[in-house]
């Protein structure tokens, strides 16, 4: 196994699903020569030709509307839209046509297509190039919502994505893009779409989140074991639709949670995690479930960027909260 | 015209153009007695337009159309039941009775909507038709819209892309002059749509849209500049809708007399006069037409009655593609 970034492994995915299925498609802009603005497409324009990693103008909801008519025509059109803030530009083609083709027609018509965009913060950006939007497209039923948090999950996620039958939306950590590096098997590895992942087992208190914020996340845990407080820690992988069992087992046995997430905190996915814990674990919570996310506002510019953004130090002071000590 | 008319060919179009107005008079009375719902938008008036231009295409061609389909679908040869089923929310519609008035679709006519959105429909036509170039099909993307749907960005970043392209695309403007109740004057700096073709190297080309035999002639030259490979193809159909843009429209923004003055260019009746006119139509004709059409709608108003509803506990179904065990 290679150690490769979360850029290297999400390349694995693309190059080897182009390679055992001619009808995976690239689309987007500067995914030709330059590969991308993160590079996630370098050099795949040499192996497989502008035929099938198509750069195109720039027009956002033009990408993902012809995405919803190549796959209505039996392609695979994987659209890559350069930052998540952009996808508004795109997002009545999603919300109008791509998720509710399957269930207008009863299944007569599908969708089967992917949009990767980087999305979130901590890489001293601003605005449209840092937020973390999730919550617009996990609102909407029929796609799907898929944000990996580290290199190999990316990778076995992407594949799935690709051959899933229905629109994913595919989020990407920018600020986990070349962070760390982790073992992928060079063979096919693929995971499940909707299944969120058990990352460590713990008694005490359950910390719930997903993206670039696990890895806080963990750093708190690991703080939090010294003092000898074992915490439980769910990522998520998939927000919608949301699988809530392994949540509400955790919950049962923990009485306490912690979600974390970067997006701003109201009607995000934190609020429904909230709801489903409530409905599924009321009676075995000991305390109040905390939320630690982004704020109401537009996610500020660098120099104010860290005090936005959930760290290990409010984490740990939620989870303090949970156990009352 | 110098050359005969196909006596047989004429009286299709005359009859399709027929079961159109008659089926869209029928669903006007239906709507007001409660039976269809959610809105109803009709094509009375610009019947020469869906009849001419599916007459120019292949059944394996697609088409996009909008929320005013009814005369695109039927031109197209979905039956008037499954149509007039779908419309009454029938199981025995076209989407088993989920899409309605606005979402006709049928994959085994290639007919892709039916869509509320306005310009909604014309990047997925690109995309039609980008993968069609791609897997090597000669085939044309046919993409109705209107002349309001002509200052959506949509437009312009599909007209850019299928002419950069080279892509078997046929844009097809439904110009009616009104986007909903605002005059074309008020919405376009260039009114002339065809002329916006030019900004795009573009082929494009105007037609009487209330003349069917004209319209298929210029959408038939339309598709084989597009089948020979010479990109996409801009064809404005210059038409008027007769009856208010959708069930609740007082039509403050035009005169009765415009409306008149429209009338007289009727497309039924310009095509009636036509082939009695060459000897190939008599009263009879005309009426034993509207005898057959008047049996087809009454037939799809009965199997929309007979139909049922579709189970309210399987709306949660089709979401997605299949339910994990939640």
């Amino acid at each position: 196994m290679a150690k490769m970034t979360m850029v290297q492994a999400l390349n694995l995915a693309l190059k080897q699903e182009m390679a055992q299925d001619d009808s995976v498609v690239l689309l987007g802009e500067d995914v030709g020569p330059d590969g991308g603005v993160f590079r996630v497409t370098d050099q795949l324009i040499d192996i497989y030709g502008k035929e099938r990693v198509i750069d195109t103008p720039l027009a956002e909801s033009a990408i993902v509307g012809m995405g919803i008519g190549m796959a209505i025509h039996g392609l695979k059109p994987v659209c890559e839209i350069q930052f998540s803030g952009f996808a508004y530009q795109n997002f009545h083609q999603l919300e109008n046509h791509a998720a509710r083709m399957r269930w207008r027609t009863q299944g007569r018509l599908t969708v089967p297509m992917v949009m990767r965009a980087p999305y979130g913060g901590g890489v001293r950006a601003l605005e449209h190039h840092s937020e973390s939007r999730e919550a617009y497209w996990a609102h909407t039923p029929g796609l799907k919502m898929v944000i990996p948090s580290g290199p190999r999950n990316a990778r076995a996620l992407l594949v799935a994505a690709i051959r899933d039958p229905d629109p994913v939306i595919f989020y990407e950590a920018k600020g986990l893009y070349r962070a760390f590096r982790e073992e992928v098997p060079e063979e096919e590895e693929v995971m499940e779409i909707g299944v969120p992942q058990l990352v460590q087992e713990g008694d005490d208190v359950t910390f719930i989140s997903y993206g670039a914020m696990l890895r806080p996340a963990l750093e708190a845990a690991e703080q939090l074991a010294a003092e000898g407080i074992n915490v439980e820690v769910i990522d998520l992988l998939t927000i919608s639709p949301l699988d809530d069992r392994l949540l509400i087992e955790s919950v049962k046995k923990t009485g306490r949670a912690v979600i974390v997430h970067e997006a701003p905190r109201s009607f995000g996915a934190g609020a429904e995690i909230v709801s489903r814990l409530l409905e599924g674990a009321f009676y075995y919570l000991e305390a109040p479930v905390q939320r630690v996310t982004g704020y109401d506002i537009v996610i500020p510019y660098f120099s104010r960027e860290k005090a936005y953004m959930p760290d290990t130090a409010r984490i740990i002071k939620a989870a303090r909260a949970t156990l009352n000590t | 015209m110098t050359t005969p008319i196909d006596k047989n060919h004429a009286t299709k179009l005359l009859r399709q153009m027929l079961l159109i107005r008659r089926f869209e008079e029928k669903s006007a009375e239906l709507y007001s007695a409660t039976k269809i719902r959610g809105f109803l938008h009709l094509y009375i008036g610009e019947e020469a337009v869906a009849v001419g231009v599916m007459a120019a295409l292949t059944p394996e061609d697609a088409v996009v159309a909008t929320y005013r389909e009814h005369g695109q679908a039927l031109a197209r040869g979905m039956s008037a039941d499954s149509i007039m089923a779908e419309m009454y929310g029938k199981l025995e519609g076209c989407c088993k009775g989920r899409g309605g008035s606005m979402h006709i679709f049928d994959s085994s006519t290639h007919f892709y909507g039916g869509n509320a959105i306005v310009g909604g429909g014309l990047p997925v036509a690109v995309g039609l038709a980008l993968a069609d170039s791609m897997l090597g099909r000669n085939r044309v993307t046919c993409c109705f819209f209107g002349d309001g749907a002509v200052a959506e960005g949509a437009f312009h970043e599909s007209m850019n892309m299928a002419a950069l392209w080279k892509l078997p695309v046929l844009f097809l403007c439904e110009n009616n002059l009104y986007a909903m109740g605002t005059a074309i004057r008020y919405t376009q700096a260039q009114p002339d749509i065809a002329a916006k073709a030019v900004g795009y190297r573009m082929k494009s080309a105007a037609v009487d849209g209330m003349d069917v035999m004209a319209v298929e002639a210029a959408a038939s030259k339309a598709a084989d500049h597009i089948r020979q490979g010479n990109g996409p193809y801009l064809l404005e159909c210059r038409t008027y809708r007769f009856r208010p843009h959708s069930m609740f429209d007082t039509e403050l923004y035009r005169s009765k007399e415009e409306v008149e003055q429209w009338k007289a260019h009727d497309p039924i009746e310009k095509l009636t006069r036509r082939l009695s006119d060459a000897g190939l139509l008599n009263d009879q004709d005309r009426a034993a037409l509207e005898q057959d059409v008047a049996r087809e709608v009454e037939s799809a108003v009965a199997f929309a009655e007979a139909g049922t509803w579709e189970p309210v506990e399987n709306l949660t179904s089709f979401v997605y593609s299949e339910r994990r065990e939640l």
